[in-house]
C-alpha cells in the first residue's frame, strides 16, 4: 500500500488524547465490573474480599486495569512496526487463551484414551477434511476453467447453461445443497455415498464462484493480446491454453487461495451427513463424555492452523507469480 | 514507373466495402485494389476509418457490404479458413502486443511453432535471423518489459516476419512511441519495404511516406478522399481537405 512521506504525530503521544483514551478505558472497565474475575483475586492485598469490597474495589481493580492497558499501548507505540505487530498478535492470542481457559476445561480429556482423542483427530478428522477438500478444490477449478469459458462464449446454449449454474449454486445455501444433492440424488435412482455428495455440494457450490473468479481473471487480459493471436492465425483454444490462461494466472490465484481457505472449513457442513470429518469428530467424541467445548476447541485450533498454513503457501505462490510478471 | 511493374498482380481487392458501428458509418464505398510488392501509406484524420480499413484486411473487424479479396479468397462472415488468410498477412499494432510472458526468442517462435507447425529448432533458427534483421538479437533472452518502446517494436516486426508473410500491416506502428525511438523503428521499415515486402502502412510519418510509399491514401469520414504517387500527392494535392490536412501535418 502506497505510505506517505509526511509522517503525523502519533496521536497516542499527544497528552489530550492519551488523557480521553484513559477515561474511556476507565469507564469500560467500571460498567463490566470486573471485581470477580481473576484480577480482583490478584488485587484482594488492596481491596479484601473481592466479594465485599463494593464500589471501593470496583474502582480500585477498573483503575489498575485501565492504567495497564493505556501503559501497554504507549509502550508498543514506540516499538518499531514489525514488533508492535508481533507484539499485539502474541498479546491477542494469550487473551485468547485466557477468554477459553476461562471455560474451566479438563484440557487433558484430549490427550488420553487408546489411541488418544487429539490423535484420532488428526490422523481420522484431519484426514478426511484435507482429502475432501482437495478434491473438491480439483473438481471446482475444472469446473471453474469450464464455466469461465462459457460464460464468454457467443454460444447461447453455453452462456445460458454456465449463467443459471452460477447463479443457483452461488444462491443456494451451502447446507441446503448437501442435503438436496444427499437426499435428491436417490430419488432419482441414483445411490450416492456420503462422501461422493458431501465433494460434490462442494466442488459445485465452489465452482460456482471461481467461475466468477476465472471470467474476470481472463477477461482482465487486454484485448490487444487476443488480437495479436488472431492475427497469428491462432485459434481460440490455442490462444486460451498459451496465451490467455497464462497471463491471468496471478490473477486468479489469490483470490482462489481465499476459496480454497474458506471452502476448508466449509467442509465442516459435510459432517450432517455423518462424515468422519474434524468437525463430525468434535461433536461425537466430545459429547459422550460431555466434553464438547474441549474437543470444539481442539478442532478450532486444528482449522486455525491450517489455514495459517495454506495462507503462508498462498502467500509465496503470490510472491513468485509477482516476480515472473 | 513503379506503378506500372507492380500493377496487374493484386494481392488484396476491395469492392465497395462499407462498415457500420451502430449507426455510425466507419467505411464508405471503398475500391481499392493493392498489388504484390506494392507500397500503401494511409494517412487521414483522426476517427476518418484508416485504422478499421486495414483491420478488415486480416478480418480483425468485419466489413458488412461489399466485397475484400485476399490473395484470392474472399473473407466473410462464415469464412472457415480465416486462420489461413492471417497466417500471410503480418500485422503490427500501435502498443506492440507482445505476449508478456514469453520471452522475446519465443514470442517470435510462437506462431511458426504453433501454427505452421514448424519444429523448434527451425523456429528457433528463424526467430535468430529475424531478430538480426531488425537488429536486436542479443534481446532475445529477454522479455517485452524489459524492452524499450522501439525495441519492443521491432521485436513486435520480426514476429510477423517469422510467419513469412506476403502482406504486411502496420496500424500507426510509431503513435505509441517516444519521439526519440521513432526513428529506429522506422528505419526497419524502410529496409523491409526495400527487401521487396508488400506493405499497408497506417502512419503520419510524412517522411517515411515520401521515402518508401509508392502511392499515398488519404482518407477522411470514411472515404478515400485521394490517392496518389508521394510527388503528386505532396507537390498537387486535389482536394481542399487533402490541401488542410497536410497544411495541419507539414508545419
Amino acid at each position: 500500500m502506497f505510505v506517505d512521506t509526511v509522517i503525523e504525530d502519533k496521536s497516542l503521544h499527544k497528552p489530550a488524547f492519551l488523557l480521553g483514551l484513559s477515561i474511556a478505558v476507565l469507564a469500560f472497565f467500571f460498567t463490566f465490573n470486573f471485581t470477580d474475575t481473576i484480577f480482583g483475586e490478584f488485587l484482594s492485598p488492596v481491596i479484601g474480599n473481592p466479594e465485599e469490597s463494593g464500589f471501593f474495589g470496583r474502582l480500585v481493580v477498573s483503575f489498575v486495569l485501565a492504567i495497564i492497558f493505556v501503559l501497554n499501548l504507549l509502550l508498543i507505540s514506540f516499538a518499531k512496526l514489525k514488533i508492535q505487530i508481533l507484539i499485539v498478535w502474541i498479546e491477542l492470542f494469550f487473551l485468547f487463551l485466557a477468554f477459553a481457559y476461562s471455560f474451566d476445561l479438563e484440557l487433558a480429556y484430549i490427550f488420553i484414551g487408546e489411541p488418544s482423542k487429539i490423535w484420532l483427530m488428526i490422523s481420522k478428522g484431519l484426514f478426511t477434511t484435507i482429502y475432501i477438500s482437495a478434491v473438491s478444490i480439483a473438481i471446482a477449478t475444472a469446473i471453474a476453467i469450464v464455466g469461465a469459458i462459457a460464460k464468454l462464449s457467443n454460444n447461447g446454449f453455453a452462456y445460458a447453461i454456465a449463467s443459471f449454474y452460477t447463479s443457483l449454486f452461488r444462491g443456494l445455501p451451502l447446507l441446503l445443497q448437501i442435503y438436496l444433492i444427499y437426499m435428491g440424488l436417490p430419488q432419482l435412482g441414483f445411490m450416492i455415498d456420503a462422501i461422493p455428495s458431501g465433494i460434490a455440494a462442494l466442488s459445485l457450490c465452489y465452482g460456482a464462484y471461481m467461475t466468477e473468479i476465472f471470467r474476470a481473471g481472463i477477461q482482465s487480459i487486454p484485448k490487444g493480446q487476443w488480437e495479436a493471436s488472431r492475427a497469428l492465425g491462432f485459434k481460440f483454444g490455442l490462444i486460451l491454453r498459451k496465451i490467455i490462461l497464462p497471463q491471468s494466472i496471478p490473477i486468479i490465484v489469490p483470490p482462489t487461495g481465499n476459496q480454497f481457505i474458506a471452502m476448508l472449513k466449509d467442509s465442516s457442513l459435510v459432517s450432517v451427513l455423518g462424515i468422519w470429518e474434524l468437525m463430525f469428530m468434535a461433536k461425537k467424541i466430545g459429547s459422550k463424555d460431555f466434553n464438547n467445548l474441549e474437543m470444539l476447541l481442539t478442532a478450532a485450533m486444528i482449522y486455525w492452523a491450517l489455514t495459517i498454513i495454506l495462507e503462508i503457501i498462498q502467500a509465496r505462490i503470490e510472491r513468485k507469480y509477482q516476480q515472473k510478471a | 514507373m513503379t506503378m506500372n511493374t507492380k500493377s496487374g498482380n493484386p494481392v488484396i481487392s476491395l469492392k465497395g466495402v462499407s462498415k457500420w458501428y451502430g449507426d455510425f458509418q466507419a467505411l464508405k464505398d471503398i475500391n481499392l485494389t493493392i498489388n504484390l510488392k506494392e507500397k500503401i501509406v494511409i494517412c487521414g484524420p483522426s476517427g476518418s476509418g484508416k485504422s478499421t480499413l486495414i483491420r478488415c484486411l486480416n478480418r480483425l473487424e468485419a466489413h458488412q457490404e461489399g466485397e475484400i479479396h485476399v490473395s484470392g479468397i474472399e473473407l466473410h462472415e462464415t469464412m472457415k479458413d480465416v486462420d489461413i488468410v492471417r497466417r500471410d498477412i503480418g500485422m503490427v499494432f500501435q502498443n506492440f502486443n507482445l505476449f508478456p510472458h514469453l520471452t522475446v526468442l519465443e514470442n517470435c517462435m510462437a506462431g511458426p511453432n504453433w501454427v505452421r507447425g514448424i519444429d523448434k529448432d527451425e523456429a528457433k533458427e528463424r526467430a535468430v535471423a529475424m531478430l538480426k534483421q531488425v537488429k536486436i538479437p542479443e534481446q532475445a533472452d529477454k522479455y517485452p518489459d524489459q524492452l524499450s518502446g522501439g525495441q519492443q517494436q521491432r521485436v513486435a516486426i520480426a514476429r510477423s516476419l517469422c510467419m513469412q508473410p506476403k502482406v504486411m500491416l502496420f496500424d500507426e506502428p510509431t503513435s505509441a512511441l517516444d519521439p526519440e525511438m521513432v526513428s529506429e523503428v522506422l528505419d526497419t521499415m524502410v529496409e523491409l519495404a526495400n527487401s521487396g515486402m508488400t506493405m499497408i502502412c497506417v502512419t503520419h510519418e510524412m517522411g517515411f511516406a515520401r521515402q518508401v510509399a509508392d502511392r499515398i491514401i488519404f482518407m477522411a469520414d470514411g472515404e478515400i478522399v485521394e490517392q496518389n504517387t508521394p510527388d503528386e500527392f505532396f507537390n498537387n494535392p486535389q482536394s481542399d481537405r487533402t490541401k488542410t490536412f497536410l497544411d495541419q501535418i507539414l508545419i
